[in-house]
C-alpha cells in the first residue's frame, strides 16, 4: 500500500510524505531551498557541515554519534545538491523502523527531534558558531572544491557547465567556485548568513516509510518548533532557463590524464517555455541514456570510439550534456559521430524498437524510483521544485504515450552549445 | 525447494540445488515493483591458474573480466535488446572472487530470466570480435588508472602481497589483455560456466518453485567436473614492502593501509571472522570511535576516512585509509592507539552502543534487492549464510575484537600506499 501526501505545515514548509511498509527502514530529509549564487555557494554548502559537528545537547561529533548509535545506528547526513539554479542544502536520515526495535520505541519521533535540534539548535559560543568547527569544516570544504579535479570524467562535466554557462547563477558549482570562496570564511558571516536563510528559506521536508501521515506532521511540527518564520519576506527561488545560443564555442585543457574527457553541451532550447517531463527522459534514453540508446550502441559498440558515453537531461535548467572517455586522437572522430547521432533523431531514423526501447527504459527507471527510499527523496524534491506533485508511477504512465513526433520536436528544438575537451599534456602519452 | 525464515529480520529465503549442481536461492519480497535475478560463477580476477582434465593451465590477468564483456556478444542478435524489449536493464561485474550476470526489472521477469541463463551459457566469440573488445576495455583499463582510489588500493595489495593474484588489476593491463584469443575465452568459459560452478539468486514479489523450474528446463542436464585453482604459495604475514607512493592529479594526497589476515577460511568461520574483522575496525576507528573524533578534529582526516575488512580468494585484508594532509602522521597516531586499544579495550557501553547500530545497519542492507543477492552469492560460494549475520554478530565478543586489533594492526604488519599531488 503506497500513498502520498503532501501540504503546507507551516508559512513555506512543506511535508511530503509517501506511506509504505514494504521497506524496513524510514527516512527523513529536511531541505532548505535557496537561490544559488556566487556569492552564497560555498556559505550554503559548509552549513550543514558545521551543524553536524555539534548541537546544544550533543555539542561534538562523538556524542552526536553516541546518539545516533543509540537510535540504531540511524544516519544522519548533510546533503547539498542544486536543481537548476536552486541551491538545496539540509539533512537526511534514515533509520530502521519500528519494528525491528524493542517493543514501544518510537524511533522516527527521536530521529526527527534529533534533526531539529542539529538544525535549530547548533553549538555556539557568545552566540556565534563554535571557531573550531567553522575554521575545521572550511578547510575540509576547500579540499572538496579542490579535489573535484581526482574524478577525470565529472570534473570535465563541470568545467563544461561552467564554461558554457558563465554569467549565469547555474555555472556555479554546489561547493562553491574556489578554494578561498570556503576559506574566507568566518565564524561571523557564517552565523550571519545562517540566521537569514534559517528565517526566509522554503523548506522541503519529505518522510517515507510506515508511520501514518498524521504522526509524521506531528513529529515534524515538534521537531521544528522553534524554527523562526520571517513574515513576508519567504524567499521563493527560481531557475533562469536561456533558450538561445549563439554559434558553438570549443574549449580545451590539459591534465596529466591517460585518458582524454569529452564533454558536449546542448541546450534544450524553445521546448523548455512548455517542457514535457516524459518526452525529455524519453529523448534521451533514445539518445545517449540508456545501454540501447544511439550513442551507447553506435560510439562505443559499433565504432569502439570510447569506454562510456552517455547522455544526461538537467530539466531544471534545460540542458543536455554529453559525456564520453576517449583516446586523445580519437577527439575529431567522436565529436562528429556524438553530433551525427543527433542529426539522425532530427532526421526521423527512430525504429518502432527503438523508440519502445527507451520507453521501456524509462518506464523501468521510474517504477524502480518507487523501490528506494533516497531516490523517492531525490525525486519529490525535484518534483517539488518545479511545482509538480505527480508520482514517478504516474509519470511512467506519461511516458508510454510518447510518439516519434514528441521526440522529433525535442531534437528539433536542440542546439549545441559548447564543446570541452580533457587531453593530456603535449609530450606525455 | 526448501524454505528458510528468519524471524528477527522478516525475511525468507526458499533455496534447492539442481541435478547438474545448480544452486538456487529465491527471497520473495513483496511490496516491491522491481525484480532481480543474478546468475553467477566462481570465476573472478583471481582465476588465472588452474587445472582441467588433469592438465594445469595459466592464463593472462584479466580473461574473466574479458568474458564478461564478450558473453553480451552473440552471432545475430543483441542480447541488450532483448532484454530491453522486456523492460529490463541487464548489467555484470567481475570481482577477484566471480562473475556475475544479471538484470532488474519491472515486468516479464520471466522472459527475462531465460534470456539471462541463454546468453550466459551460450558463448559465442570470434578473432575479430576478440580484436574490436581489446580496443574497449584497453579504454577501460586506461580510465581505472586514471582513478587514484583504484591506484591506492592497487598499490596497496602489491605491496602486502608476494604472490596472490589479488596483485593485478580484476581488467588484467593493456598488454595481457592482448594475450587473449578467442580460444582462450572458449577455454575458460567451458571450465568455469557449468552449472555446478554457478548459482542463480532471484528477489522480489515472485515465485521460487518457477523460478528453479526454469532454470532446470533451460540449462545442461550434465554435472561437470569444476576446475581446481591455484594463488600461488602461502603468503608471509609481513607485507612484501612497507611502502609505495605514486604521483597523481589529485588535489590533497590519498593514502590506504593495510594488513594482510589469514586467507582460505570457509563456512560459518569465514563469516565470523569477517564480522569480527568489520566490526573491529568500526569499534577502533570508525565515525563513533574517539580515534576518529581525534583525528577528524586535529584536521589529520576528514569524512573520507574509513577502516573495514574484505575477503578475496585465499586471503584478506583489514584497511584503513581516506585523504589526509600527513598521512604519516594517521598512520603513526592509529597504530599507537591500536597498541593502546590492545591493551586497555573498549569501554563497554560504546561496544554495546556499536552493536545496536551495526544492526540497523544490517537491516538497512535488506531493502536492496541487489545486495541481498549478492551477499547471498558470495555466502554461497563460501559456504555461509548472510541472513544470519545478525545472529553472529550478536556473539561476538569484547575479547574478539580486541584480539583482532592486537594481532592485525600492529606496525610491521602494515604496508602503506600513498597518492600524493605533483607539487
Amino acid at each position: 500500500m503506497v500513498s502520498v501526501s503532501r501540504k503546507e505545515i507551516m508559512p513555506l514548509v512543506y511535508l511530503t510524505t509517501e506511506r509504505t511498509d514494504k521497506f524496513k527502514t524510514g527516512c527523513i530529509s529536511i531541505t532548505l531551498c535557496l537561490q544559488l549564487s556566487r556569492k552564497n555557494a560555498a556559505r550554503n554548502a559548509l552549513l550543514p557541515k558545521v551543524l553536524l559537528r555539534g548541537c546544544g545537547r550533543y555539542p561534538d561529533m562523538q556524542s552526536l554519534s553516541a546518539a545516533l548509535d543509540e537510535l540504531y545506528g540511524a544516519r544522519l547526513e548533510p546533503i547539498v545538491r542544486k536543481k537548476g539554479e536552486v541551491h538545496c542544502i539540509g539533512l537526511y536520515a534514515d533509520f530502521v523502523d519500528d519494528a525491528f526495535v524493542s517493543e514501544g520505541e518510537r524511533v522516527l519521533e527521536r530521529v526527527a527531534e534529533l534533526m531539529g535540534q542539529v538544525l535549530l539548535c547548533p553549538a555556539t559560543r557568545a552566540g556565534l558558531f563554535n571557531s573550531d568547527y567553522v575554521k575545521s569544516e572550511r578547510e575540509n570544504l576547500a579540499d572538496r572544491i579542490r579535489a573535484r579535479i581526482n574524478d577525470k570524467q565529472q570534473y570535465a562535466v563541470s568545467r563544461l557547465k561552467e564554461l558554457m554557462c558563465a554569467g549565469e547563477p547555474y555555472s556555479v558549482d554546489t561547493l562553491g567556485e574556489k578554494p578561498e570562496d570556503a576559506l574566507k570564511l568566518s565564524p561571523i558571516t557564517l552565523t550571519k548568513h545562517y540566521r537569514e536563510i534559517i528565517e526566509t528559506a522554503r523548506i522541503e521536508v519529505f518522510y517515507c516509510g510506515s508511520a501514518e501521515t498524521a504522526r509524521v506532521e506531528i513529529a515534524i511540527k515538534n521537531a521544528l518548533e522553534a524554527l523562526p518564520r520571517a513574515n513576508g519576506e519567504l524567499e521563493q527561488p527560481f531557475t533562469d532557463v536561456k533558450m538561445s545560443t549563439a554559434e558553438a564555442r570549443y574549449f580545451s585543457e590539459s591534465l596529466d590524464v591517460t585518458q582524454g574527457k569529452l564533454a558536449v553541451g546542448f541546450r534544450l532550447g524553445e521546448i523548455m517555455k512548455k517542457p514535457d517531463l516524459a518526452a525529455l527522459l524519453v529523448f534521451n534514453a533514445l539518445y545517449g541514456g540508456s545501454v540501447t540508446s544511439k550513442l551507447f550502441l553506435n560510439v562505443r559498440e559499433r565504432l569502439s570510439l570510447c569506454y562510456y558515453a552517455s547522455s544526461q537531461i538537467e530539466r531544471h535548467k534545460g540542458l543536455m550534456i554529453v559525456s564520453s572517455g576517449i583516446e586523445v586522437e580519437k577527439y575529431d572522430e567522436a565529436l562528429a559521430e556524438i553530433l551525427r547521432q543527433l542529426d539522425l533523431i532530427r532526421q526521423g531514423e527512430i525504429s518502432d524498437d527503438e523508440l519502445e526501447n527507451s520507453r521501456k527504459s524509462i518506464m523501468t527507471d521510474l517504477r524502480s524510483v518507487m523501490d528506494s527510499q533516497i531516490q523517492l527523496e531525490n525525486f519529490y524534491l525535484g518534483q517539488a521544485i518545479d511545482s509538480l506533485t505527480y508520482a514517478p508511477d504516474v509519470l511512467a504512465e506519461l511516458v508510454r504515450d510518447i510518439t516519434k513526433e514528441d521526440i522529433l520536436a525535442v531534437a528539433d528544438s536542440i542546439r549545441l552549445d559548447s564543446v570541452y575537451f580533457l587531453k593530456n599534456a603535449e609530450g606525455s602519452r | 525447494m526448501q524454505l528458510h525464515e528468519y524471524k528477527n529480520i522478516k525475511e525468507q529465503l526458499w533455496f534447492d540445488t539442481l541435478g547438474n549442481g545448480l544452486s538456487v536461492y529465491v527471497v520473495p519480497k513483496k511490496g516491491y515493483f522491481k525484480s532481480t535475478a543474478v546468475f553467477a560463477t566462481k570465476y573472478g580476477g583471481s582465476d588465472r591458474r588452474f587445472k582441467l582434465a588433469g592438465k594445469w593451465h595459466n592464463t593472462p590477468a584479466g580473461v574473466a573480466h574479458f568474458l564478461e564483456h564478450k558473453m553480451f556478444d552473440k552471432k545475430d542478435v543483441s542480447v541488450m535488446q532483448q532484454f530491453s524489449a522486456n523492460g529490463a536493464s541487464p548489467n555484470a561485474f567481475t570481482s577477484s572472487g566471480m562473475t556475475a550476470y544479471y538484470f532488474e526489472s519491472i515486468e516479464n521477469f520471466e522472459e527475462s530470466l531465460k534470456i539471462l541463463l541463454e546468453f550466459v551459457t551460450e558463448p559465442y566469440f570470434t578473432e575479430e570480435s576478440v580484436a574490436k573488445e581489446q580496443g574497449i576495455i584497453a579504454q577501460e583499463i586506461r580510465m581505472i588508472e586514471d582513478n587514484p582510489q583504484f591506484v591506492v588500493y592497487r598499490n596497496m595489495m602489491q605491496a602486502l602481497y608476494a604472490e596472490n593474484p589479488i596483485r593485478d588489476s580484476v581488467a588484467g593491463s593493456v598488454e595481457s589483455i592482448a594475450e587473449i584469443t578467442a580460444q582462450t575465452l572458449y577455454y575458460c568459459h567451458e571450465a568455469f560456466y557449468n552449472p555446478s560452478n554457478m548459482v542463480l539468486c532471484a528477489a522480489g514479489d515472485l515465485d521460487p518453485e518457477r523460478i528453479r523450474d526454469i532454470a532446470e528446463k533451460l540449462l545442461p542436464k550434465e554435472r561437470k567436473e569444476t576446475a581446481e585453482r591455484d594463488y600461488g604459495q602461502g603468503e608471509s604475514p609481513l607485507p612484501l614492502e612497507e611502502r609505495k607512493e605514486a604521483k597523481m592529479e589529485v588535489a590533497v594526497p590519498l593514502f590506504m593501509a593495510g594488513a594482510k589476515l589469514e586467507g582460505g577460511l570457509t563456512g560459518t568461520e569465514r563469516q565470523r571472522q569477517e564480522l569480527i574483522g568489520d566490526f573491529a575496525m568500526s569499534l577502533f576507528l570508525g565515525k563513533s570511535s574517539p580515534l576518529y573524533s581525534r583525528l577528524y578534529s586535529q584536521g589529520l582526516i576528514n569524512s573520507s576516512f574509513y577502516g573495514g575488512t574484505s575477503y578475496f580468494p585465499d586471503g584478506a585484508v583489514s584497511v584503513f585509509g581516506g585523504e589526509s594532509r600527513d598521512p604519516d602522521a594517521v598512520f603513526s597516531a592509529v597504530t599507537e592507539e591500536a597498541a593502546r586499544f590492545a591493551a586497555d579495550g573498549p569501554d563497554k557501553d560504546y561496544f554495546e552502543r556499536l552493536k545496536k547500530s551495526v544492526l540497523g545497519e544490517e537491516i538497512r542492507g535488506l531493502n536492496s534487492m541487489y545486495g541481498i543477492c549478492t551477499r547471498q552469492l558470495t555466502g554461497h560460494f563460501e559456504g555461509f549464510d548472510p541472513l544470519r549475520s545478525i545472529e553472529i554478530l550478536d556473539e561476538i565478543t569484547i575479547k574478539d575484537v580486541v584480539s583482532f586489533i592486537a594481532e592485525n594492526l600492529e606496525p610491521q604488519r602494515l604496508a602503506i600506499s600513498l597518492v600524493r599531488p605533483f607539487n
